[in-house]
């Protein structure tokens, strides 16, 4: 690594512009997804090595131009404008779409005004021939004074030639394209340039009319520039302006180096637009695909799912038996292996779910569903493009409130916020799947399995409830709002199978170390929790139980009562404890303490149920041989006699986590979404009522 | 009353003559509606909005709200300028 040299690289470019496929050629599995500062913007960053200089490639978000109008695009701004950014790239590959170039290159002009060393890209040059385009690449590298390059990213063309142009750019020079600022309005900006002497020229104009952050200017400056934004029908008025005369620019150089014989242009977008957008059709392939995913989901991840909760039951059997007994062993069998396994077996599912979600994206049907249901999705008070985040939704709350961002009203974007937790995600299928499992028979109703039309009507309850209550904050919320939707068709795609990949791996890898540390946490407190208690009960449970037995004058097998020592001393654990002061109020809805103690630790995330149930079960019942189903299944209700999970018990159970708000993470973004706890919190107390009031209706008429 | 984008038949095509600065979001100029350009209608959602529109080489979904901010001139149909008498 001697002398090895870092840059700065920054991709930027319009969305759906293949600017993911280049930054995955660039780095392969080299790159890490974090977070912006403050805000939820994924940062993606990679490197990659270019003989002796080490390359940091920033991945910008996708956006149109840099006038933001989402925190996506101030990001964009930010990094490109602001030298102390620690993301300022020192060369910018600007990603560019050879189907529309004009609209591409419009975000070019901006940014190589900027006065940063800027390299176009051409993406989809493999598509030239067979769209009849062709580029006098040499003359367009000269009207624009920038390395062009020809690029196909997925089917990694031109890839070493734009490294060697990131390296050793063949053109150097800086100066902005062409005088756009005295074109526009010559004595307004010469002033400008009078009033702000340090700063380039285009640099002060973004700042005058886009940057929300001044602090980092005098107090002179911050004056002048707050003087400026006074008459603000002056600035949009020039800012139209600038974008006229950009595109009569573009139009001229086009004019010299693009052509695209019409002739061989084909419809296939057309044809299909046709067909998906259909008024009936394009509601019943809709329809059909939603089916398809979820069918998907269900049956597709069963296999390797009772693979892994089989792996684990056997793991488990088998560290017991060779571990000396002990303390340590007791954490790993009834502590570890549980929650690892907990958090495991989810991942069949959200893979296949992400798999789903990202072909949807990548193929570009996404915008076609947010076209047809605007319409639909308004009498809600959302837009269409609230159908994102409520599909996106069925995985996970979380990437879903984040995609809420491009709603651009705010009314219609906090509604959306404030509902998607409704819609079932991938956390709360372990729990239906094992209740279902318990208490819905394996049969068949008009050739359709019961069970799989129990989680079917989850689905459509937790989508149902979503609607009903958006509809009823529409009515409620006064919020000011002034929304205005613009969405790009983009043309239709076949996936690429690399960016679906790395999409999955990546969403995949966040649940797991994110999600999963909470679960597996939680999961070694709940093991001490169960194995620990009160001395004066919990240290004497041997000499307790004991004298019971003889009291009662029974006669047990050594089993019998290992068994009644265990069920003893979970009683009297903390964990017992807590569950069973918390079980005058669950009582109505049907449960018991130990169903209690899943309740309150899936308060951090809905998925740990199942890991809690596992857990308390193996602390009492040390036959590891049987799966968490199986166990469960065995369990009866003292008070009956019957099995304690029977159809009202599980059905309850189902409503309650169909409705309520159980998941920390969701509240912590909601709230950095929102700016506020005031939004999370009502969400917390709200849905978590609804749910407690229809497990209680379950209940009783269910009894 | 002049046309705008709101009133164009599927499949129907017409120049851009004004769009209401003040009230039309920038971005849909930045994306190319600009005075000038050809806008061709393809087609209406379902419940009538919104609607899919191409210009300038951009394949784009709007509202109706903001369809009838944007004026044209059909070939058959040359009209003077509203958009003025409405800021004024």
């Amino acid at each position: 690594m001697r002398n090895s040299k870092v840059i700065t690289v920054a991709l930027v470019g319009n969305p759906n512009t293949g600017k993911t496929s280049l930054f995955n050629q660039l780095t392969g599995l080299n790159q890490k997804v974090g977070n912006y500062p403050g805000v939820t913007v994924d940062r993606i960053e990679g490197s990659c090595k270019l003989n002796d200089t080490i390359c940091r490639i920033i991945d910008l978000p996708g956006t149109y131009s840099i006038n933001p109008n989402t925190i996506d695009e101030s990001i964009v701004l930010d990094t490109l404008i602001n030298k102390d950014n620690p993301d300022h790239p020192d060369v910018v590959v600007v990603v560019a779409d050879i189907n529309n170039l004009k609209r591409n290159l419009f975000l070019f002009t901006q940014i190589k005004d900027l006065g940063i060393p800027t390299i176009l890209a051409i993406n989809m040059a493999d598509e030239m021939d067979k769209k009849g385009i062709s580029i006098d690449l040499e003359e367009l590298q000269k009207q624009l004074k920038s390395d062009v390059v020809l690029i196909s990213a997925r089917k990694n063309i031109g890839i070493d030639e734009l490294k060697k142009r990131i390296l050793n750019p063949s053109i150097t020079n800086n100066e902005s394209l062409a005088n756009f600022s005295e074109r526009i309005d010559k004595d307004f900006f010469d002033k400008i340039k009078e009033d702000f002497k340090d700063l380039a020229l285009y640099k002060a104009w973004l700042y005058i009319t886009q940057c929300n952050d001044l602090s980092i200017f005098s107090k002179d400056y911050q004056n002048k520039i707050e003087k400026l934004r006074e008459n603000e029908s002056k600035l949009s008025k020039l800012q139209h302006r600038e974008t006229v005369l950009r595109y009569q620019f573009i139009n001229n150089i086009l004019k010299k180096t693009y052509k695209k014989e019409l002739a061989k242009a084909t419809d296939l977008r057309a044809t299909l637009d046709k067909i998906l957008m259909h008024r009936i059709f394009g509601y019943v392939i809709f329809i059909l695909i939603l089916f398809v995913i979820f069918q998907s989901v269900f049956s597709l991840a069963q296999i390797p799912m009772d693979f892994i909760d089989s792996t684990f039951t056997k793991l488990n059997t088998i560290v017991k038996s060779n571990l000396p007994e002990g303390v340590l062993t007791s954490l790993i069998t009834e502590g570890i292996i549980p929650g690892i396994g907990g958090i495991v077996i989810f991942i069949p599912q959200i893979v296949i779910l992400f798999l789903m979600v990202a072909i949807l994206e990548e193929t570009g049907y996404m915008s076609r569903v947010v076209f047809l249901m605007d319409k639909i999705m308004r009498r809600f008070g959302m837009s269409g493009k609230s159908v994102v985040p409520l599909i996106s939704g069925t995985a996970c709350a979380i990437p879903a409130i984040m995609a809420s961002r491009n709603i651009s009203g705010w009314k219609e974007r906090l509604i959306t916020i404030l509902v998607t937790p409704f819609v079932t995600c991938s956390a709360r299928i372990p729990v239906y799947a094992i209740i279902i499992a318990l208490v819905i028979p394996r049969k068949n109703f008009f050739g359709i399995g019961l069970q799989g039309l129990t989680l079917f009507m989850l689905y459509f309850l937790g989508f149902a409830a979503a609607l009903t209550s958006a509809y009823i904050l529409n009515k409620i919320l006064k919020v000011k709002n002034k929304s205005y939707f613009v969405i790009e068709m983009p043309n239709y795609k076949i996936p690429s199978a690399k960016n679906v990949f790395y999409t999955i791996v990546e969403k995949t890898k966040a649940f797991v170390f994110g999600a999963g540390k909470i679960i597996l946490a939680i999961s070694i407190v709940l093991w001490f929790l169960a194995t620990n208690g009160p001395s004066n009960t919990f240290d004497k449970a041997e000499n307790i139980v004991e004298k019971e037995i003889k009291l009662n004058n029974k006669s047990l097998s050594d089993t019998e009562k290992q068994q009644k020592l265990a069920t003893y001393k979970l009683e009297h654990s903390y964990i017992g404890i807590l569950g069973k002061t918390i079980e005058p109020v669950i009582k109505p809805l049907g449960y018991d303490w130990k169903i209690g103690i899943a309740l309150v630790s899936s308060f951090a995330a809905r998925e740990v149920f199942v890991g809690t149930l596992a857990t308390i079960y193996s602390v009492e019942n040390s036959d590891n041989e049987k799966s968490i189903t199986q166990k469960l299944s065995a369990e009866i209700n003292p008070q009956t006699g019957e099995k304690l999970f029977n159809l009202p018990v599980g059905m309850s159970l189902l409503i309650f986590y169909a409705f309520a708000m159980q998941c920390m993470s969701t509240l912590a973004i909601v709230k950095r979404e929102t700016k506020t706890w005031k939004w999370p919190l009502y969400q917390l107390v709200g849905m978590t009522a609804i749910a407690y009031l229809f497990a209680f209706l379950t209940y009783t008429i269910l009894k | 009353m002049s046309k705008t984008v709101a009133d164009l038949k599927i499949g129907e095509k017409g120049t851009i003559k004004e769009v209401c600065l003040n009230d039309i979001p920038l971005k849909l100029v930045e994306m190319g509606c600009m005075p000038g350009k050809e806008i061709t209608l393809k087609q209406i959602a379902p419940l009538n909005d919104p609607l899919y529109i191409t210009v300038n080489g951009s394949h784009l979904a709007i509202r109706k709200d903001i369809a009838k901010l944007i004026q044209i001139d059909t070939p058959e149909n040359k009209q003077q300028n509203l958009c003025e008498t409405v800021k004024s």
